[in-house]
Formats: structure tokens, C-alpha cells, sequence
């Protein structure tokens, strides 16, 4: 666009062009056909420019403010406290403290307060971090600017959350909408504008919104200053497609519809500015309507935990009652002869006369005694534990994109462990898996293909196979030897899975162009035998589209602003052609032809007579245009089935080939159109057009379907020029991302709201479809009116496809056949309901992957729902625009892209990321690790808990079950807090089963966490089983070794303080050395923490000991006087330590020596330094080591593989016949 | 190249986003081998000469002790003898509780203790009770260290209860429930008309008497009530002095236990008689307690103790055999270590099939 004052005089009306607006009477509101406005769920009325009117009621709405926050600094407290509270374990510890403080309490009320408010108090402060960014977030969008209307035709800026409705605002180009508009003028004559909804819907196509043709005089500042109206319309809602009001202006009704609603969120291009009134603000506008409450998240290993929790519960409970019946038996008939008690003279806690009340009161002192059970600092050292996992996600230098400076988040620190366990991976499309950028690769003219350049879907190919060639062939690789090295190399790089080779090799000079064959390039076409064909090509790509161009100042070239990438792509591969279309007026396009570089351009003019335009369901776009010579011509393009059918006898002599090449370039994950002309007579194309114009002009409910039929009447009989190719770009590293997830045994869906055609292109191009593959395409048969009846049968007819499809899949007996499943939006809505959902997702389930395109935000959550609940397994969304967010936080886990569009996806998710490649490091090396990490840590918390609880439990019924613990208080204290919690925090961020290399290079290893090995009934059980063992061990043979006699030269014999902190020695000494057994990955971080815990503890015992008597009690000097010169005590600690851990010993080595896991494995490969040694084989196991998969490129070159093996096959066999003749 | 970067079409914007992609602060990590979880590390791998040198060194090492444990052990000397049934005159064994509660009757007794062998000085002499709960809850806590300690504290007297004051509130030196219950019968020994002296000094912790039981703390107001339990102190020695009381004070983790009455520094020899004339005053038989007297010497590991030696045994034991065991397994399995066909990938019959089609793609292109 020109100079702002410039642009006045010579705005363009081209868009009268294509929009049938200059027709389209503006339609007076039929009081009939309107809806019940006013009545309940429409009953808004906005004041235009009137915003005073709404600060009070009844006319109040809510300001433009948005908070996404979960507290504010009142209800932060309360509802912290709550949520902290929420867990059955804080509850428990908190009434434990509560009672602590009275008599009943078995210790000190400092020991149970202490941790607890740590425990809480830590939980508490990273709720508030977290909520202090999102508030962050929030402020930012809210103080952004835009243009208001401040009274007498004056703008000036304000903060969007300013913003009251009835405010007429001013956006100018390329800002995001503040609140849901409606459009009253553009910088356009007619009032259109365009708009991108991609935070919407993701699509990344503009929209054209057109305002009411009575406000167009409303199109300057000084217009709004005795701008009056009234708009009575719906409710707040979340549907992002409709809209019902009406707009009194000057006395006349006019009827509102979606096309000139501008919704919050999305982005105004290619149009200077509009001016529009604020109808809906803040949390009332459609896409914050859509926004669900963001679900706080919980990992399937932290339910399970609580289950342990629950278990530990019914333990404690069960062992609190023996406890208390053991106690009031004991105090009822016993405790009378127990004259040193004065049994006569006790409260009710010891009364012998009242041992039914004594009792219960006994119930509630073990129900705190045995506290230790349950693990209190369990939640809180894997909150640290995750924290800092969190971190390290955070620092992976790995997931740091260079180009957009984002590094890897973890914004949602609990859900870490999860990522090593996801089975289906939900993904978004645009911005996800592809950046929207389309380049001209390819095509075929004439029934010739041009281009040699490779997609990137042909080059991994063959990459791969020449890599699985130098694999296989390892033992006898002389046939191979020459091409051995180079192969060799590539193969390393890409099997990083960072480096893309295929971005190196061949960088695109011109964006969106690719495209390599000097047949044609710098004028050389003119020697090809079809070169009038193929001028025609050109001209039709350069003449036949919708786009304008835009001067660039500093290269003199042209840019283009085109409806959709794939256009822009033509125009560009047009201008590299040497047919630059240069300018664009109402009623023509000017071509620059240029035949050779020498040449001066010729400027052609075309007449545009008229243009059809594309929609999804004509799938094609055509333009009637007049030549200088007079000719008229009528160019077409759309989908290749469309065109094929259109053809005349004569316009078919190239279709065999060109179906060929078409076949070719879809399976190599092009994106195909198919060109075609039509020459018209002068009178046949004056009869079409008076219809036409006739057709243009009538108004009704059928207008659209009569347009159509009319341009059917003429876009038929064609001659099929050719066919392009255009590669929509995927982001860097895609594919070898989703070819190594597919090994890792992944499940990958795509849900798109862009069309089928580009969907299935896309996955051809991820190599989630191929050739070969069987598509299941459920579709709805085409009915405007959704009546009851008509959906009834839609519905039908769906449930046969699917239990036909299942059918067939269950038939199938060739175990390499492949299916794969495509849906759309309009299906997928009855496919979703409660009737029929368990059918289609169980068919689903059986298709290798799964394609679901036009699908709503809403249905992306509800497939995500879906998947989630029908196959209770783990589930991971991924996406990058506002449409994702449902599913984002749907899924268990929600990942965004943190690309430079908004953050809504980033904002909502759990993890972000910048590019989708660093998925696979996300889950495969850190997920991996994180789980391990979170189910070893869990399991020997629970073990070291039992083990010290029951030893509590075990004493308690030699006191008589009074409640005496053995152990003083503060070892009790301390065990939790700092003897035992240092090692297992060190276990959770430190340990490493492999290195991170080699979790990638073995992906089917992840698979251990969707198994869920480390985390099932039988080794949580395991882990108890081993800590009930522990406790009997290291009680019993304390006890008896210290009953009675002394135990040291010097005659003493052992009080109950020598004997408690021997066992609690012991208990330090198994339980630290319980964990080091259990380590794989020493750095010196665990050799400080794990040794170290015992050092702290003799120091610990040393420095209580030398304290004041009147702390240390009866442990005064216990050490250094008592057990210290004590041989006993030091062979008990030996004894003991031993007794626990030989049988967990014997149990690991006996597993690795007779039933090792892989990670077993490649520990000792790499161990003994193997994979240096012996290349070859590591490289074999390597490609081995993955999931049997069908999707991925991989699982492509083999089914390419089998495909040649049959050929070969018969080949070898007329080989060795020949051989032996 | 980035591709998000460059994803819009109009160019003027896109140039605009990457001005504000350049300008925008990078984020880059910093690098350190600790963020990149590349710290070195040792990853030690139990291969079979561990496994095996493990258990084997485990069971060289427990051997051994459990041996010189059993050893120190047998040479313990150890006479226990019961007494509380005994010590009640013929007459009143029916009603026990009775006679000990009758103070009139003379609780004097003997007793004659056979020496089954050499015995070294110095020979420690015991009580026992059994069914004793010194380590219930309500008698573990009835004390107040800092009255024992200071006597400037004798009104601190929290947690004494029942045992905190007189009837007339005067507080009692020492207070509470395991003082009250002090332990009264005495010993005497003679051999034939040799008086046996038994040494009370230095049986209790010397950290205690230093610290824990004040210099100038005397007992007040000690049994003086209406109930009385066990022994009185003589309110002229400091409680520092009071060994006995001191050695009561340190309660026993078990309800059976021992607590050492003194030490006889004489050597007893072989076939030696002893007779104990000991006084009957303590009242277990309202609860069925008994009573032992025990004279031992000790080892360098305390008393007699055979389960520890027999323990170490059982162990070092448990680990040759393991050792063994494994021996045999490594053999019978003879697993290779960081052998790939271990793999799960090699192991399921899909893998066996890939192995097979690439041999057969392989024999192809040859």
C-alpha cells in the first residue's frame, strides 16, 4: 500500500472482484424470519458509541479485562490452603498437628508442626510463582493499545481492557482484534476487510468480512461524532461460526449475520484499518467463551501414588487398631497389678476402669505414632524433584531453537513423569507439523514432468534405504564398500535427529520457489517441443488467482499477498518463469512477460470478464478473462478429480501421463492442483453471462446453489494443460521426529481445521500416510438442512461405514497392511456422540494413523476427550494457536509451540516447545528419564517409610502398646526431613538408566514407560514387601541381640536410648544403602548426598550428643560414651545393613543374569565399551531397536522394500534358472 | 532459515515479527556439563565377578566375626538364678502379694550359688525383671531431668504426675513414677566366710553423674506419702552419688531387662559356693514379675551373646551360598554380558522375522 495520504484516490475496488457484494442488496430485516431477539439467550442490546450507557445496570457487562489467573491476592490463602489441603496426606498431617497439641500426642507438637508447614508452606509458594507469571501474561495482553473513540470524532489510543462495549474502535493492519467487533467500515470503498483467524481455527487462509452497506459512509474519524445506533443481539457464546442480531440505524432494522462479527483474537491483514463497536468484551468474547477452565493436571503416576497412599492408610489404620485393642486389653486386665504405674491414680488416658474410652483415645495417639508411614516429605521432595526436572527441561541446550531464542519450558512442573509415559500423540497441523509455507517444486505440462529438485519426503527416503542397505548388508558389504563411508556419514546425522540434512543441501534461494530443471528455466522452455502448452501454463498461474501484488521497495521486485500460501507460491514460480504478474486494476491483471533474460519484459494485459470463485466444495477457481487478442479464455484450476471430469474429448490427450505424475507428487507429499483451459466464443460466453449476472443479482435462500450451477455450466469442456506440485513446507526435522516417535511405539493423530486435501497431503508428506496404506474415509452425505430426519440418517450411514470399516480391518490377514483413517469436522460432530463414539474410536484405535481435517476447537478437545477416557491411556496434544488450547488442556499432558504467533497455546499448555523436532528429545530422552526417575523415587519412599514405621509399630507392642516410641523425637524428625530425603532427591534428578544418546537412538526403550514397568502393582508390592523385611530385620535382631545382657566390657547394659539409636543407626545404613544398590549413575552429586546422609548422621549424633542434657535427654553423650567404645554396636550395624540389602541384591543380580531389561543390555554394551569395539553391531541393534510401527518413513522404505522384494524375487529365481542352464 | 518466522505472506509484517524476533533478548541457556546432565559419572554394572566377589567377600568377612564372636561368647561366664518364688516363706506362697506387702514379715532370704567356672574379675552382678514395663508411655515420661539436675529446680516438677508433690504440695526430689518405683533388694555375698564386697561405684554412665544427676540435688520429700512404691534414698547423699537410682533412671527398652547392681572385683573359681543373703523387698508379684540375680563377667563384646556370633554365621553363610548359587547360574545361563541378542527387540518372534527378511533382502543384492 501506498502513502497513507495517497491511499484515498487510489484505493483499488478490486475487491468488487470476486465478492458479489456490488450486487448483494443490502436485505431490509424480514420481521418474520428473525429470531425471537429479545427474548431469553438474545436479549444484548449495545448502545453504539454510547459506552457511558453501559457502566450501569442493567446494561453492565463485563470490561475488556481478562485474568487467566487462578488466585487473586484475597482468595490466594484460602485457596491455596485448600487445594494443599486437598491431598489426603496433607489432610492427615494437619490433623495429626492439630492433635499433637493435645496430651494424646506420642511426641513433641513441634515434630509434626514443623514438617508440615514446610511441606506446605513450599507447595504454597511455587502455586503463587506460577500464578505470578500467568498474571504477568494476562497484564500484558491487557495493556496492549488500540485506537477508541473518545467523543466529538476525535481516536486516541487506550489499553484493551479499557475497553467498554458500545466503544467504536479503530484497528489498524496487522493488529489482533481487542474485542468481538462489528465491522462498520474499512479502508476499503466497499467495506470488506481481511482477516486472520488462525488463533481461531488455525486456518491460515484470510477471511473477507463485509460490513453493512449503511455504514460505509462511516469510514472517517470525524464520521463517529453523532454516530447513534442500537444493536439487539445474542447472548455470549462460544460458537465461533454464527451470529444473530440486528442493528437499528437511523431508524431502519438491518440484520446482523457472522460476516461482519470480528472476533477477539484474530488478526486484521492486507487492510489499513477498520473501524467497528465493541459487542462483546473480556471473558464475553467468543474465543474466551471457548477458553475451558484450564484443568489442573495430575500424572497417572501421582494417582496411583495415592492409591499406594490409600494403602498405606488402610495399614496404618488396620495397625492403629490392633494397636489400641492391643492397649485396651492390655490396660483393662494388666495394667491393675502394674502398681508402678498407680493405676489407681490415672487420667482417662490410662484408666484400667475406663479402658473402652482409654482405648480410643489410644487410637487416635498410634494414628499419629505410626505417621511414618505415610511419607510426609514424599510430596514434597518430588515437588522439588520435579522442580528441578523442570529445570533441566528448561536448560536442555538441545531444545533451544537459535533462531526464535526460545528455549524448552516446563511450565507445569508435575506432569514431567508423564511424558514418559504417552501413548497417542494429538497434533495440530499449521505451525505445528508444517510452517505455512508452500514452495513450487514441481510439474508436469503437457503430459511431461519438470523439476528435478527432491521433496524432502524423496530425500529421507532414499537416505534411509541407502542407510538400511550398508545396515544389512554389514557382514558382506564388498558390493557396498564404495558408497559405504558417505552413507555411513549421513546416516550419523540424521540419526541425531537434529541436524536435517535435506535443509543443508538444498536452502531455497526464493521463497517459496524450489523449484530445479533447466528445461525450463531462464526462457529455455521455448526449445521444448510443447512450449506453447506450456506458455500457457505459466500465464494461467499468473493470471488465474485472487492475490495482489505489492511492490518491494528495496529489490524492485513484487511480493504478494494471496488468500492462501499455495497461491502465493504460483505467483512466484510465475514471475521466476518470466511472467511477473506486476498490477492489478478493477477489471484487469498486467502480466510482465519476459522470454529470456536478455529480453526487455512485454506487458500484457488480461480483461477479467468474470471470476468464480474457490470454495470446498467446488475445489476449484477459474477466471474468464479477455486476451489483447481478443480471445476469451477460460482458466481454471482445482483438484485434479474435479478437472478430470470436466475435460472435453479432446482436452484428455495428456491425462494418462499427467494422472502419473499426479500419483507421483501425492506420494511424495506434494500438494497438487491440476490446470486447465477453455477457449469460449464471443456469443456462447454472452449468453453464460447474462445468466450469470441475472443469478448474481436475485436474492434468496438458494443464491449460492444457483451461482454454482451456473458456473458449472460453463467450466466444463476443458483441456487439461498440466499439473503443479508444491511442497507445503514442514517444519525442520518433522519427519525424523515423527519417524522416531512412530518407533518409539507412538500413536500419532492429526486434527487440522484445514481442508481434507491439504490434511492428507501433509500426511503423506510426515509419512502418516502412504502408498499402499488403505484410507478409510468416513464422510456425511451433503445436506444443508440438518432436520432431524436428514441427521438421523447421516448418522446411519455413518455407524455402517464404521462397522463395515471395522469389518474389513478385522479381516484382514496381510499383518503389514497398513489403514488409515480420515474424518471431517461435519462427521466427526455425529461420529463424537454418546451413541457412536466408542464404535468410531474403537475402529480408530485399529487404524495406523488417524486424520481428522475442518475440525472445530471444540471437537479437538472432544476427540482428545475421547481418546483420553476410551483408551485410558496417556494422551499428548500439541499445537501452537488459540484453536489448540481445548485440546491442550484436554490432554493429559498439553505441549505448545512457542512460535511468534500469540501465546494462547503456550499460555495454556504444560510444556512448550519452539519447533515440533524437539518433541522427541522432550519425551524420548527426558520423559524416559523422568519417569524412571518419579517411580524409583516413589517406590523407595515407600520402602524406607515401611521400613521405619513398622520398627515404630514392632516397639510399641512390647511397651504394652502404650505408645512409646524407642526412638527420641528429633531422630524422628530429622529421618523425613534430612537423614533419608537428600539421596532419594539425588535418585530423582540425577539418575540416568542410559545416557541421553542413547535414548535416542533406541527408541523402543521408551516404551518401559507406557508399559508402565517401573510403576506396576508387582514392583510397588515388591518395594513393600521389602521394606516389611527391613523393619523385621533390623527390629528383631536389634532386640534380641541387646535384650538382657550388656553390651560392652564394661557391664552396662542397653537403656532404651542405646538400643533406639542403634536400630535407627541400622535404619540410616540399610536405607542409604538400599538406595546406592538401586542407583545406576554415580556423579559425585549421590556420592555426597548418599554417604554423606550417614556422616550427617554420626555427626549429627555426636553434636546431640555434646548439647546441654536438657536437649539431648538420654541420648546425652550416647555416642561418644556409650555405643561409640562399643565393639557390638558396630558389628550390629554391619549385620544389619547386610541382612537388608542381600536380598535385594540377590534379587537384581539373579534378574540381570537371567531376565534383563534392554537398559540392562546396553548398560553392559556400553559398559564394556562394546559399541566401540564392535560399530557393526551397535549400528544393527540401533535400527532394530524400535516398536513395530506403520507410520514413519521408516515403515515406508520397508513397505517400499516388501514392494520390491516380490519383484525381485521373481527375478532372482529366473537369475539362478539361468545360471544353472 | 525459520520457518515461523517467515509463514506470513505479506512481507511487510514478516520483516516487522523477525525485527522483533532479533531484538528480542535471546534466552539461550548457559552451558554447564551440570544443566546438560553430562557431570561424569561412574555407572558401575553388576557383571558376575562382582556379584559373585561380592557375596563371597560378604561371607569371608562374616565368617570370621561370627566366630570370634561365638568364642568371646563362650567364654562368658554366667550364673542366673531366680528367686522370687523361692524367697517366699513355704507358708505364704499362696498369697505372695501378701507376704512382700506385709512389712513386718523379715524379707530376709539365701541363697547358694554354685561357680560352674573360672570366673575373672571383674564379675558383674545383675538384677533382672521380667514383665516389667519400664517402658510404658505413662512411666516413661514421669521424670523431670531438670529437678535431677539443679536444685535450684526442685519445684520443676511438670510431667511428674502422679508422683508430683506431697499432700501438702512440697514437691518431691526426684519426682515422678520411675523414681517412686526404685528398686530395693540388696545382695550380700560371702564365700564360705570370705565377705564378698560388691562395689557400687562406676556402674552407671559417668556422663550422668556429671551431668545428668546434680552434685547438690538431695531427695525431699521422697516416699513420704500415703502410697509407697519402691525404695527410699537416704536424703543425705547427693543424687549424683546414688548410683542405683542412677542406673533405675536409665529405663529399659524391653520389659524384661537387666540393670547392673554392682561389680564383685574378685576372682571366683571353679566349684565355688556362694551365699547370697539378699533382701526381698521388691514387689513383683502383684504383676507376676519375676526376679533373677545374675553375676557375669564379660567379653570384649559385653555379655554372654550367641545369637550375634550365630547371626554373622548365618549370614556369611547365606552369602557363600549365594556366591555359589551364582556361580552355578552364571554357568548354566552363561549369559555373555552386553550380548545384543539379550534385547526384547531380539527376543519376540517380530524381531526373529526382521532378522529373517533382511537376510533374505540381503541374499538379493548379492
Amino acid at each position: 500500500m501506498g502513502p497513507r495520504g495517497k491511499r484515498r484516490r487510489d484505493r483499488l475496488r478490486w475487491s468488487k472482484l470476486y465478492t458479489f457484494s456490488c450486487f448483494s442488496p443490502s436485505v431490509l430485516l424480514d420481521p418474520e424470519a428473525s429470531h425471537s431477539l429479545g427474548g431469553p439467550g438474545f436479549s444484548r442490546i449495545v448502545y453504539c458509541n454510547q459506552p457511558r450507557l453501559h457502566r450501569k445496570k442493567p446494561l453492565k457487562y463485563p470490561t475488556n479485562y481478562i485474568s487467566t489467573t487462578k488466585y487473586n491476592i484475597i482468595s490466594f490463602l484460602p485457596k491455596a490452603i485448600f487445594e494443599q489441603f486437598r491431598r489426603v496426606a496433607n489432610l492427615y498431617f494437619l490433623l495429626a498437628a492439630i492433635l499433637s497439641l493435645t496430651p494424646v500426642a506420642p511426641f513433641n507438637p513441634l515434630s509434626m508442626i514443623a514438617p508440615l508447614a514446610f511441606v506446605v508452606g513450599l507447595s504454597m509458594v511455587k502455586e503463587a510463582l506460577e500464578d505470578w507469571r500467568r498474571f504477568m501474561q494476562d497484564m500484558k495482553v491487557n495493556s496492549r493499545k488500540v485506537g477508541i473513540h473518545k467523543g466529538e470524532g476525535v481516536f486516541g489510543y487506550k489499553h484493551w481492557q479499557k475497553i467498554r462495549v458500545g466503544d467504536v474502535v479503530k484497528v489498524e493492519k496487522d493488529q489482533f482484534f481487542p474485542a468481538d467487533l462489528l465491522l462498520l467500515s474499512s479502508s476499503y470503498e466497499d467495506g470488506i476487510c481481511y482477516v486472520e483467524t488462525m488463533n481461531l481455527d488455525g486456518e491460515t487462509n484470510l477471511k473477507v468480512k463485509r460490513s453493512l452497506e449503511v455504514t460505509l459512509p462511516l469510514d472517517e474519524d470525524e464520521a463517529f461524532k453523532d454516530f447513534r445506533a442500537t444493536i439487539r443481539c445474542e447472548d455470549p457464546n462460544p460458537t465461533l461460526y454464527t451470529f444473530v442480531g440486528n442493528f437499528e440505524y437511523e431508524q431502519q432494522v438491518y440484520a446482523l449475520d457472522p460476516n461482519q462479527i470480528l472476533l477477539r483474537d484474530s488478526k486484521l491483514r492486507n487492510t489499513s484499518y477498520v473501524y467497528g463497536i465493541v459487542i462483546f468484551t473480556g471473558h464475553d468474547s467468543k474465543v474466551m467463551q471457548n477458553a475451558t477452565e484450564s484443568p489442573s493436571k495430575r500424572s497417572r503416576i501421582e494417582k496411583k501414588m495415592d492409591k499406594i497412599i490409600y494403602i498405606l492408610f488402610t495399614v496404618l489404620l488396620l495397625i492403629s487398631f490392633i494397636s489400641s485393642i492391643g492397649f485396651a486389653v492390655k490396660t483393662k486386665f494388666e495394667m491393675p497389678d502394674w502398681w508402678y504405674l498407680q493405676p489407681k491414680n490415672t487420667t482417662y488416658l490410662y484408666d484400667p476402669s475406663r479402658s473402652g474410652i482409654s482405648g480410643i483415645f489410644h487410637l487416635v495417639t498410634a494414628l499419629i505414632l505410626y505417621g511414618y508411614l505415610i511419607p510426609i516429605s514424599l510430596y514434597v521432595s518430588i515437588e522439588l524433584v520435579k522442580v528441578l526436572q523442570a529445570m533441566f527441561i528448561n536448560h536442555d541446550l538441545h531444545m533451544y531453537d537459535e533462531d526464535t531464542g526460545n528455549p524448552a519450558q516446563a511450565r507445569t512442573s508435575n506432569l514431567n513423569e508423564e511424558l514418559g509415559q504417552v501413548h497417542t500423540i494429538l497434533s495440530d497441523k499449521t505451525g505445528t507439523l508444517t510452517c505455512n509455507q508452500m514452495d513450487f517444486l514441481k510439474c508436469s505440462i503437457a503430459g511431461v514432468s519438470y523439476g528435478v529438485g527432491s521433496s524432502e519426503v524423496e530425500i529421507a527416503a532414499a537416505k534411509q534405504m541407502a542407510a538400511e542397505a550398508t545396515g544389512k548388508n554389514s557382514d558382506t558389504h564388498d558390493l557396498w564398500e564404495s558408497n559405504g563411508g558417505d552413507v555411513r556419514s549421513s546416516e550419523i546425522e540424521l540419526g541425531d535427529g537434529i541436524t536435517c540434512t535435506v535443509e543443508k543441501a538444498q536452502m531455497p534461494t526464493i521463497k517459496g520457489f524450489n523449484f530445479e530443471d533447466d528445461r525450463l528455466m531462464q526462457g529455455n522452455w521455448r526449445k521444448e517441443p510443447s512450449a506453447a502448452t506450456i506458455q500457457l501454463f505459466f500465464r494461467i498461474l499468473a493470471v488465474c488467482h485472487t492475490a495482489i501484488p505489492e511492490l518491494n521497495e528495496e529489490t524492485g521486485g513484487f511480493n504478494y499477498e494471496a488468500e492462501s500460501p499455495d497461491e502465493g507460491s504460483f505467483l512466484v514460480a510465475a514471475r521466476e518463469f518470466g511472467f511477473e504478474f506486476c498490477k492489478r486494476t478493477q477489471s484487469s491483471v498486467f502480466i510482465r512477460e519476459r522470454y529470456s533474460s536478455s529480453e526487455k519484459p512485454l506487458e500484457r494485459e488480461f480483461k477479467i470478464l468474470n471470476l468464480l470463485e474457490f470454495n470446498s466444495q467446488r475445489k476449484r477457481m477459474s477466471v474468464i478473462v479477455r486476451d489483447e487478442s481478443g480471445h476469451i479464455l477460460l482458466l481454471c484450476k482445482g483438484a485434479d478429480s474435479i478437472i478430470f471430469d470436466r475435460l472435453s474429448k479432446n482436452g484428455r490427450r495428456h491425462e494418462a501421463e499427467t494422472t502419473k505424475h499426479l500419483n507421483e507428487y501425492g506420494e511424495a507429499g506434494l500438494r497438487t492442483l491440476t490446470l486447465a483451459y477453455r477457449v469460449l466464443e464471443e456469443s456462447e460466453y454472452s449468453t453464460w453471462n447474462t445468466e450469470f449476472l441475472k443469478v448474481k443479482t436475485t436474492i434468496g435462500p438458494d443464491r449460492e446453489s444457483q451461482l454454482e450451477r451456473v458456473s458449472d455450466l460453463i467450466e466444463r469442456d476443458m483441456i487439461l494443460v498440466g499439473a503443479t506440485a508444491v511442497e507445503d513446507k514442514l517444519q525442520k526435522g518433522v519427519q525424523q521426529c515423527i519417524d522416531k516417535l512412530a518407533q518409539a511405539g507412538l500413536k500419532i493423530w492429526v486434527l487440522t481445521g484445514d481442508k481434507m486435501e491439504t490434511a492428507i497431503n501433509i500426511g503423506y508428506a510426515c509419512s502418516l500416510l502412504r502408498q499402499g496404506m488403505k484410507q478409510i474415509c468416513l464422510s456425511t452425505l451433503k445436506s444443508d438442512l440438518m432436520a432431524e430426519e436428514a441427521k438421523r440418517a447421516a448418522k446411519e450411514n455413518l455407524l455402517l461405514q464404521i462397522t463395515n470399516n471395522s469389518q474389513m480391518i478385522k479381516l484382514e490377514k496381510d499383518p503389514h497392511a497398513a489403514f488409515a483413517l480420515i474424518i471431517d469436522g461435519k462427521t466427526l460432530a455425529n461420529a463424537l456422540e454418546e451413541d457412536m463414539k466408542n464404535q468410531f474410536l474403537s475402529l480408530a484405535v485399529d487404524c495406523a494413523s488417524v486424520i481428522c481435517c475442518r475440525v472445530s476447537p471444540k471437537q479437538k478437545a472432544l476427540v482428545t476427550r475421547l481418546v483420553k477416557e476410551g483408551t485410558g491411556k496417556t494422551t499428548l496434544a500439541i499445537g501452537d494457536g488459540a484453536n489448540d488450547v481445548g485440546m491442550i488442556q484436554e490432554a493429559d499432558i498439553g505441549v505448545g509451540i512457542s512460535g511468534v504467533e500469540g501465546m494462547q497455546a503456550v499460555m495454556a499448555s504444560d510444556f512448550s516447545i519452539s519447533q515440533f523436532r524437539f518433541l522427541e528429545r522432550l519425551l524420548v530422552v527426558h520423559g524416559h528419564w523422568c519417569y524412571k526417575r518419579i517411580a524409583q523415587m516413589i517406590c523407595y519412599f515407600f520402602y524406607k517409610n515401611i521400613a521405619f514405621g513398622l520398627t515404630i509399630f514392632y516397639f510399641e507392642a512390647f511397651t504394652g502398646f502404650s505408645g512409646q516410641s524407642v526412638y527420641d523425637d528429633w531422630y524422628m524428625l530429622l529421618f523425613n526431613v534430612v537423614l533419608t530425603s537428600l539421596p532419594v532427591i539425588s535418585l530423582g534428578v540425577f539418575e540416568q538408566d542410559v545416557s541421553s544418546e542413547v535414548c535416542l537412538q533406541f527408541p523402543a526403550l521408551y516404551q518401559q514407560g507406557p508399559k508402565n514397568l517401573f510403576f506396576d502393582w508387582y514392583r510397588i508390592l515388591g518395594w513393600m514387601g521389602n521394606g516389611l523385611y527391613s523393619s523385621l530385620i533390623i527390629f528383631f535382631l536389634n532386640v534380641i541381640i541387646f535384650c538382657n545382657q550388656s553390651f560392652r566390657g564394661g557391664g552396662q547394659t542397653a537403656d532404651m536410648a542405646a538400643v533406639g539409636t542403634t536400630m535407627f543407626t541400622c535404619i540410616i545404613w540399610a536405607v542409604n544403602m538400599q538406595i546406592a544398590l538401586t542407583m545406576s549413575h554415580f556423579t559425585w552429586i549421590q556420592h555426597v548426598f548418599v554417604w554423606g546422609s550417614i556422616i550427617t548422621w554420626y555427626l549429627f549424633l555426636v553434636a546431640y550428643g555434646m548439647s546441654s542434657p536438657s536437649i539431648s535427654g538420654n541420648n546425652y553423650q550416647i555416642l561418644l560414651e556409650a555405643l561409640g567404645p562399643a565393639p557390638l554396636y558396630w558389628a550390629v550395624t554391619l549385620l544389619v545393613t547386610a541382612a537388608c540389602n542381600i536380598p535385594y541384591l540377590a534379587h537384581i543380580s539373579f534378574q540381570r543374569a537371567c531376565n534383563p531389561l534392554d537398559h540392562h543390555v546396553i548398560q553392559e554394551i556400553k559398559y564394556y565399551k562394546k559399541d566401540v569395539e564392535d560399530c557393526i553391531m551397535w549400528k544393527r541393534e540401533r535400527s532394530k531397536a524400535r516398536q513395530e510401527t506403520k507410520i514413519g518413513f521408516t515403515a515406508r522404505v520397508d513397505s517400499k522394500i516388501r514392494q520390491l522384494r516380490g519383484k525381485l524375487q521373481r527375478k532372482v529365481l529366473s537369475l539362478s534358472i539361468q545360471t544353472v542352464t | 532459515m525459520n520457518c515461523i518466522v517467515d509463514s506470513d505472506i505479506g512481507s511487510s509484517s514478516s520483516s516487522g515479527d523477525a525485527a522483533v524476533a532479533l531484538t528480542r533478548k535471546p534466552r539461550r541457556p548457559k552451558y554447564s556439563k551440570f544443566t546438560q546432565q553430562e557431570l561424569p559419572a561412574c555407572k558401575p554394572i553388576l557383571n558376575p565377578q562382582w556379584v559373585i566377589s561380592v557375596f563371597t567377600l560378604i561371607g569371608i568377612v562374616f565368617v570370621p566375626i561370627g566366630v570370634a564372636s561365638l568364642l568371646a561368647s563362650n567364654g562368658v561366664v554366667e550364673i542366673v538364678d531366680q528367686y522370687e518364688t523361692a524367697c517366699v516363706p513355704r507358708n505364704m506362697t499362696n498369697d505372695k502379694v501378701a507376704y512382700i506387702q506385709n512389712a513386718d514379715i523379715d524379707k530376709t532370704c539365701t541363697r547358694l550359688i554354685k561357680v560352674p567356672r573360672d570366673m575373672h574379675q571383674p564379675i558383674y552382678v545383675y538384677y533382672q525383671l521380667d514383665n516389667f514395663y519400664q517402658n510404658h508411655r505413662r512411666y516413661v515420661k514421669s521424670r523431670n531431668d531438670a529437678q535431677l539436675r539443679n536444685s535450684k529446680e526442685a519445684n520443676e516438677t511438670r510431667y511428674c504426675d502422679p508422683e508430683r508433690t506431697t499432700e501438702d504440695g512440697s514437691p518431691i526430689v526426684p519426682c515422678g513414677l520411675i523414681a517412686w518405683s526404685f528398686f530395693n533388694d540388696t545382695y550380700r555375698f560371702t564365700r564360705g566366710d570370705q565377705k564378698l564386697t560388691v562395689n557400687k561405684k562406676g556402674i552407671s554412665w559417668k556422663s550422668d553423674r556429671d551431668h545428668k544427676f546434680g552434685k547438690n540435688v538431695y531427695p525431699k520429700n521422697f516416699q513420704n506419702g500415703t502410697l509407697i512404691g519402691g525404695g527410699k534414698l537416704n536424703a543425705d547423699i547427693p543424687l549424683n552419688e546414688q548410683e542405683d537410682l542412677i542406673v533405675w533412671m536409665r529405663i529399659a527398652a524391653l520389659p524384661i531387662f537387666r540393670k547392673l547392681y554392682g561389680k564383685i572385683e574378685l576372682d571366683l573359681k571353679e566349684n565355688d559356693t556362694i551365699l547370697v543373703t539378699l533382701k526381698n523387698n521388691y514387689n513383683t508379684y502383684i504383676f507376676n514379675g519375676k526376679k533373677k540375680l545374675v553375676l557375669s563377667t564379660t567379653s570384649w563384646l559385653g555379655g554372654k551373646n550367641d545369637f550375634l556370633g550365630l547371626a554373622y554365621l548365618t549370614v556369611g553363610g547365606l552369602c557363600f551360598f549365594l556366591a555359589v548359587a551364582f556361580t552355578l547360574v552364571y554357568m548354566i545361563k552363561s549369559r555373555k554380558l552386553g550380548d545384543p541378542s539379550d534385547l526384547s527387540w531380539n527376543r519376540d518372534s517380530s524381531g526373529a522375522d526382521y532378522e529373517l527378511f533382511r537376510d533374505f533382502t540381503s541374499s538379493i543384492d548379492s
